[in-house]
């Protein structure tokens, strides 16, 4: 972290440490969210249930985070910029750990996909998969060097996603349509679409965070937008 | 609005509004002998509101809140220059007299120093030196009204006749607080108020000044930096002689303007 040590060195490796494991969730949700994709096109279940087996590291470290970040307010007090990576910590770690449940949700689903002809909606869904996990990893990297002006680039990439999955949503449509008795089966697709557009959104409000720690200031609308629907399917 | 006064870098104009500015400082210098202590501060300092003065030992920070009211001129050796008006008038002037001045502006110190006499004579004492009560009533009256104001009433009401120093920490730092009350000051400096003092002293000391906020202009030096984040308005903080930044208490803990301030208040080797 930029600027001069503390003189308590213990907070200050306490500091890096809560970076660190935010990266290392990062990491993790990156991987998730590439391999549940590739899994709904390979249907390959391995793959899927690897993904629905990460979910629960994630879910210890984010309790980890919690735990540290706790402790630090407690402890050291934290001030100014120290004070917005504790704060910041526990947000990112809360989002983090949401994709990580999202990704784990369109692992499962991969399992339930029964058909395997429409495969250019499966490469839809692969592509997208890529572009969410590469606004994550911006994100990310923008967190690593608690770097604004790269925040602000993730915020922009988000209408790429949503244009994305609106693109994919009315080929999804058409494609239930065509076979009502596969309905159930294929209306998965559209969950696994929505899942990913979620993800895109708690990039976003990564993004947000990051800036709140390297500036100190905030970006409006922290809440992803969601229509109600679907966000409590999402959530299972 | 616009603060053309200073010479600092950090100096937000933000705040303005809880009061108007009751103390303007403009070119502050003091010297002990050949060493500066603070050099060319200049701020503005606002009424009915907490101003906090944080800074490592030796910032310059209790020096400049002694110019206040002009106690460094009972320091040998001391050289004060430059302008401080309160209300309109330079408190630094030659026909300024520093009594009338210390009527105005009461001080409490880091130590608790009730007079070793009684409690009510402790308060009274200030009041009568400067004729403020016609009566034995009136006295009694001043007396009450102030251990009420700094919160010691029910505690020390039956026990009037008991000697300052017999009362705990707490409650003699309170009896110190409600003695500088007593003369109706308009301004209430405070050296490190709370660092002789346990928990629960310091926190009833600190709801105490955001009570008398309201009706005081009042300044605090303190090392406790989450005391200044926590019972001040506004912050200025001070390095080697140096005012470094200043404004909002909130803004100068969140996320302050300057990196010397964000080392110092972040606890990092400047």
């Amino acid at each position: 972290m930029a600027g001069p040590q503390h003189i308590v060195s213990a907070y200050s490796e306490e500091l890096e440490s809560l970076s660190a494991d935010i990266l290392r969730m990062g990491g993790l949700a990156e991987a998730m969210i590439r391999d549940a994709s590739r899994a709904v096109v390979t249907r390959d279940a391995q793959l899927a249930e690897l993904v629905i087996e990460r979910d629960r590291e994630m879910d210890q470290l984010e309790t980890e985070v919690e735990r540290q970040a706790v402790r630090m307010l407690a402890l050291r007090q934290p001030m100014a910029a120290d004070l917005r990576n504790v704060i910041g910590a526990i947000k990112l770690a809360g989002g983090i750990e949401r994709i990580g449940d999202l990704a784990k949700n369109i692992a499962r689903r991969s399992l339930a996909v029964v058909d395997e002809d429409n495969r250019e909606a499966l490469k839809g869904i692969e592509r997208m998969g890529q572009a969410v996990s590469r606004m994550l990893q911006v994100a990310l990297d923008a967190y690593a060097r608690r770097d604004p002006v790269t925040a602000i680039g993730v915020l922009k990439q988000d209408d790429d996603i949503d244009s994305r999955y609106n693109a994919l949503l009315r080929s999804m449509l058409v494609y239930m349509a065509e076979a009502p008795e596969q309905m159930s089966a294929r209306s998965n697709f559209l969950f696994i679409v929505k899942n990913l557009e979620r993800i895109g959104d708690h990039c976003t409000n990564i993004a947000k965070v990051v800036h709140f720690i390297a500036t100190g200031e905030q970006i409006g609308d922290t809440t992803p937008s969601a229509p109600a629907s679907n966000t409590k399917e999402a959530q299972s | 609005m616009a603060d053309t006064s200073t010479s600092s870098s950090g100096f937000s104009p933000a705040g303005f509004g809880i009061g108007g500015a009751k103390i303007e400082c403009r070119g502050i210098n003091v010297r002990y002998h050949d060493k500066v202590a603070i050099e060319d501060i200049s701020i503005k300092i606002q009424d009915k509101s907490v101003t906090a003065l944080i800074g490592p030992s030796g910032c310059g920070k209790s020096t400049f809140l002694r110019c206040l009211n002009r106690m460094n001129d009972t320091i040998e050796g001391a050289v004060v220059d430059g302008e401080i008006i309160m209300d309109g008038e330079n408190i630094n002037s030659p026909d300024l007299d520093p009594v009338t001045l210390r009527s105005k502006v009461g001080m409490v110190f880091q130590k608790p120093n009730p007079f070793p006499k009684s409690v009510y004579d402790n308060i009274a004492y200030g009041p009568r030196i400067h004729g403020l009560a016609g009566s034995k009533a009136e006295l009694d009256q001043i007396v009450e009204v102030s251990l009420q104001k700094a919160g010691l009433w029910d505690e020390v009401k039956d026990r009037l006749s008991a000697i300052g120093t017999s009362l705990s920490g707490g409650q003699q730092q309170r009896l110190c607080i409600a003695r500088a009350i007593a003369i109706s000051p308009e301004i209430i400096l405070m050296d490190e108020p709370c660092s002789a003092l346990d928990p629960i002293a310091t926190a009833r000391i600190e709801e105490l000044i955001d009570d008398l906020r309201l009706r005081y202009c009042i300044i605090i030096v303190t090392h406790s930096m989450q005391q200044a984040a926590r019972v001040s308005q506004r912050t200025a903080f001070f390095n080697m002689g140096e005012l470094v930044e200043f404004g909002d208490t909130e803004m100068i803990f969140t996320n302050p303007a300057q990196q010397r301030t964000q080392d110092y208040i972040t606890g990092r080797f400047g």
